[in-house]
């Protein structure tokens, strides 16, 4: 039943695929090599003159930097964070269902209602966080957290951190939990140390649905734009312009359409590179444990 | 034989249902749909707008207009966008700073001849800068706005100071005594974010000292003489502490909240504050302690500033019904309307600063500045690569400010950018 | 395994601060929707509102013409309208192809990373050329539009998920009924779609909750609440339009509900799709 005519089944999902994704991204990547603007059909060809433009210019290699920097210490952190909460959810102590329901909510939550929630809060005038810090002394002036270019992306990454700690918690947690109680008990009265029974009963049951997961996350962070535009557009003197804020500009504010292909389809590339080196990076591990 | 049957019913079912969309189609041609994109904040109010609207289209049965409202940050992309959309807009609100890109662009039609001697007289002068563009008009002025110095009455008396600051130097000198007796700790609001509001404050503090943003053949002007002394200002003001350092991160909006809430004696804003600072008490705690005047001047330099802050309306190349756009305009822009609804702005027509309803009534105050101010608004520059030109002093400026570059040094980025382009 | 009293004690200390981390902001919109907007002007800042002031509910859950209510309710209703759209389009289309990547596994895996590669790509690079494609079309400003757009970000997830789903069902169950002579489709189902329940409705999930948080799509095909979307109308709000911080806050809690509500029902789906589906793809 599964012969050659099977691949008939392919059918709608590759036809909706290449309608969907396929010709629209065709076309991009042809307007990445013209100088076409918003709004006119057709541009000239120009080669690789966006993409050589993009290496040259500053905005370009700033705005990298930012998307970079982002992607890497948001991932990092909630990965780290949600590892031990994970850890700390799969402990026997009462009331953890309660904590892993509350957990649900961030996650759910739109992205640009947490994006919306955390400008209020970051107000610097009537904002909940500089109201609670200063009363419990911990600073001692209101602060501008996103009119500061040197807290503006790390405020962004905060709120960032915030949703998506807890999903990488409940991977963590899903793992944990196909974990057969009696091979933890054993390793446990065999008398492993904690970085025994971390390296040899846990870290086998949750490596895998944790690389999915930062995968999943360096993705998301790379593409990252509803967050960083309903919270500062790129600003303070661009300290936050990510490179897709920076295609939005450029191919909407400025209509440069063809440059706009070109930085996009770069983000793509970047995407590519880190997502190999992380594979890489875990799998020489898994091999060497 | 069925199946020939079933097939002749299939082809009866799809001829009727072609039928039936081509009397659907006459019987809409008959009437006309008119797509207006709007702002939704400042100026006429989303409610005002609609309820102009509604009475349009009571007059005109055949006409149904359909509103689209959008934040100011997403007018120019949504505009930008909807060039060679079929189905795109017939109506376009639009900012003083866009008709030279709309007009190189071919975004809007040149509708000179449509305009009446009536009108070209009737308008205020500063009013038709918002829709020209190498002397040929993309549209009706419909707004006309500067950005304006509010003060809270309140907190000057509470500091001893009897005369309102006249110059921008002034204004500093108030607020450094205003800070030191401890009424407030940063008496000044701005708006400068990493936004256009941010060149607005930009453009009245250059036109104080003099400057100007290019020169006659187009190049950036602004990196030298009243351009760098405004800047230098800003940032001094900061250095100083009389700014709101949490200026970096605010829209009009942000100081709005600030200056109603009374956490500031000084700030600067359109028109549209006035009404909404001092006399909504729902919106303010300052209700009848705000005053307005035109924006200062710097001595020897100017005795006021501004900056055009209009905004015009305009029918787009791709619209079909150019006539009856242009119509639903000009009853938009008419006098009769714009004097209907002068709570939330302040009317064009050269005769409304006559009625005595306007300068004695609520808008009292903020129609007396208004007029000083429309016969001299200043202009932001007419390059058609507004966007760009803009982005790189907005990005520059807000360097030199938040401490990471000297302002000569910082405008000069800005105009290297902007040639380098 | 038992705790230690200093692990316990610890545990527990670590437990109360996470739950402190999370819950406080969830907690502090909600005292907002119902604070006065001068309390929450006032510095420095009131905690506990004077008086609860359920006044923006009213107003956000009121059909008045031209009203915020309006807009938002609107905006609710494309939102479900678009979220069904596309779930059921893109399951439609993956499913088919799902079954064969999973039944086929080693032949097509270069075919199914293929596809599942394509969630590497940015909304950014289609806006352009979807924008056309919607305007020469009319489509510009319909829930449809909205629809096909979603699809470039929910499809490649929906086939994922699905297949890691079918991955679990034995495939000889398939096999006894094919000897019986059952057609492919009649094997689907009576067999593997109720088999495959549980992935199916994790499947649907997942599949709103993207929409339900899509953006860019929906900011720049839409432009009137014929087609807005929930989160064009909250970014919207939040650009300026409004200043009163409690009505924000009361606008994002009703938007958030249904998707916190999925999320609770993909709870358990969650951890089980991501655990078991799609890993060996």
């Amino acid at each position: 039943m599964l012969g050659r005519r099977s691949l008939f089944l392919l059918l709608p999902l590759f036809a909706g695929l290449a309608a969907v994704i396929g010709w629209p991204l065709l076309q991009t990547v042809w307007l990445s090599f013209t100088d076409a603007q918003l709004g006119d059909a057709t541009g000239n060809f120009v080669g690789l003159a966006n993409y050589a433009h993009a290496f040259r210019s500053h905005g370009f290699r700033h705005a990298l930097g930012v998307t970079i920097t982002f992607s890497l210490s948001t991932v990092a952190i909630e990965m780290v964070l949600g590892l031990l909460v994970g850890l700390l959810l799969d402990l026997p102590l009462r009331g953890r269902g309660i904590l892993r329901a509350i957990l649900i909510i961030p996650w759910a939550l739109p992205t640009v209602i947490n994006a919306m929630a955390w400008r209020v809060i970051y107000n610097p005038d009537f904002g909940a966080l500089n109201a609670l810090l200063t009363q419990t002394h911990i600073i001692g002036a209101y602060r501008s957290w996103l009119g500061d270019p040197g807290l503006a992306l790390a405020s962004i990454a905060g709120a960032d951190i915030w949703k998506t700690f807890p999903f990488v918690a409940l991977v963590t947690l899903a793992g944990l939990q196909n974990v057969p109680r009696e091979l933890k008990e054993a390793a446990y009265i065999d008398g492993a140390g904690p970085w025994m029974r971390f390296k040899t009963v846990i870290l086998p049951a949750i490596a895998t649905p944790l690389m999915i997961a930062a995968v999943l996350r360096i993705i998301d962070t790379i593409k990252v734009f509803d967050i960083i535009w309903v919270m500062t557009r790129g600003g303070p003197a661009n300290a936050t312009k990510s490179l897709s804020i920076m295609v939005y500009e450029q191919a909407f504010s400025f209509g440069n359409a063809g440059y706009g292909a070109a930085i996009a389809l770069l983000s793509v590339a970047i995407s590519v590179v880190l997502i190999g080196g992380y594979m890489r990076a875990t799998r020489a591990q898994t091999a060497s444990a | 034989m069925t199946q020939y049957r079933s097939k002749k019913r299939f082809f009866l079912a799809c001829a009727s249902l072609l039928a039936l969309q081509i009397g659907l189609a006459e019987a809409a041609s008959a009437n006309t749909v008119l797509h207006g994109l709007f702002m939704s904040q400042a100026g006429y109010s989303e409610a005002d707008v609609r309820a102009m609207t509604a009475a349009y289209v009571k007059m005109h049965p055949d006409v149904t207009v359909d509103l689209e409202f959008v934040p100011y940050e997403s007018l120019h992309d949504k505009i930008l966008l909807s060039k060679g959309s079929a189905n795109g807009y017939d109506v376009v609100l639009y900012d003083v700073i866009w008709p030279a890109e709309f007009a190189t662009k071919h975004i809007l039609q040149d509708v000179s001849d449509r305009i009446t001697p009536d009108m070209k007289s009737g308008i205020e002068p500063g009013a038709w800068t918002t829709v020209t563009y190498k002397d040929r008009e993309y549209g009706l002025p419909w707004l006309l706005d500067s950005k304006f110095l509010y003060y809270n009455k309140a907190i000057l008396a509470k500091a001893g100071i009897t005369a309102v600051p006249t110059t921008w130097p002034e204004v500093i000198a108030d607020s450094k005594i205003i800070k030191d007796k401890g009424i407030l700790q940063y008496p000044i609001a701005w708006s400068w974010s990493q936004a256009e509001a941010l060149i607005c404050d930009y453009a009245v503090l250059l036109n104080a000292y003099g400057g100007q943003f290019v020169d006659s053949a187009g190049a950036p002007a602004f990196q030298t003489g009243g351009g760098l002394d405004a800047l230098t200002f800003m940032v001094d003001s900061l250095k100083s502490g009389v700014s709101n350092p949490h200026s970096t991160e605010y829209l009009e909006e942000d100081v709005r909240r600030v200056f109603s809430a009374g956490q500031a004696a000084f700030a600067l804003n359109w028109s549209y504050m006035w009404a909404l600072a001092n006399n909504n008490p729902k919106e303010s705690k300052i209700v009848g302690q705000v005053g307005v005047e035109p924006a200062p001047g710097v001595p020897g330099k100017s005795t006021i500033s501004s900056v055009n802050g209009a905004m015009g309306l305009g029918i787009p190349t791709a619209s079909k019904n150019a006539a009856a756009a242009w119509d639903y305009i000009t009853y938009l822009t008419s006098q009769k309307v714009e004097d209907a609804y002068t709570a939330d702005a302040i009317p064009m027509w050269k005769s409304s600063f006559e009625e005595p309803a306007l300068m004695n009534g609520p808008l009292g105050p903020m129609a007396k500045a208004m007029e000083t101010t429309q016969t001299q608004l200043f202009p932001r520059p007419f390059v058609p690569n507004y966007p760009q030109f803009s982005a790189a002093l907005q990005t520059n400026i807000q360097q030199s400010l938040l401490g990471k570059a000297e302002p000569a040094a910082a405008l000069k980025a800005a105009a290297d950018t902007i040639t380098g382009d | 395994m038992k705790l230690t009293r200093t692990g316990a004690v610890l545990g527990y200390a670590a437990m109360i601060l996470v739950g402190l981390v999370v819950v406080l902001p969830l907690l502090w919109m909600v005292i907002m929707s119902v604070s006065s907007t001068r309390d929450l002007t006032t510095l420095p800042l009131h905690w506990i509102p004077r008086q609860l002031d359920f006044s923006r509910y009213h107003r956000l859950l009121s059909l008045a013409a031209n009203s915020d209510g309006q807009t938002f309710l609107f905006a609710l209703r494309n939102t479900v309208e678009v979220a069904i759209g596309t779930t059921v389009v893109s399951f439609a289309l993956a499913l088919p192809a799902s079954w064969l990547f999973a039944r086929r596994e080693g032949r097509l895996d270069k075919l199914l990373m293929l596809v599942v590669a394509t969630y590497m790509l940015p909304p950014l690079l289609f806006v352009v050329p979807l924008y056309h494609i919607f305007s020469s079309l009319s489509l510009l400003n319909s829930p449809l539009a909205l629809m096909i757009a979603d699809s470039t970000v929910v499809l490649p997830f929906t086939t994922w998920l699905l297949k890691g789903g079918i991955d679990a069902i034995p495939a000889e169950l398939e096999q006894a009924a094919a000897i019986d002579g059952a057609s492919l489709w009649r094997i689907w189902l009576a067999v593997t779609l109720p088999l495959a329940r549980p992935i199916i409705s994790t499947t649907i999930l997942f599949s709103v909750l993207m929409v339900w948080d899509e953006f860019l799509y929906a900011m720049i095909f839409t432009s009137d609440s014929s087609a807005q979307t929930i989160t064009v109308a909250i970014a919207d709000l939040a650009s300026g339009r409004v200043s009163d911080y409690g009505l924000l806050a009361a606008a994002g809690i009703l938007a958030a509900l249904p998707a916190v509500i999925i999320g609770a029902c993909l709870q358990r789906a969650l951890v089980a799709g991501l655990t078991t589906g799609g890993v060996k793809g």
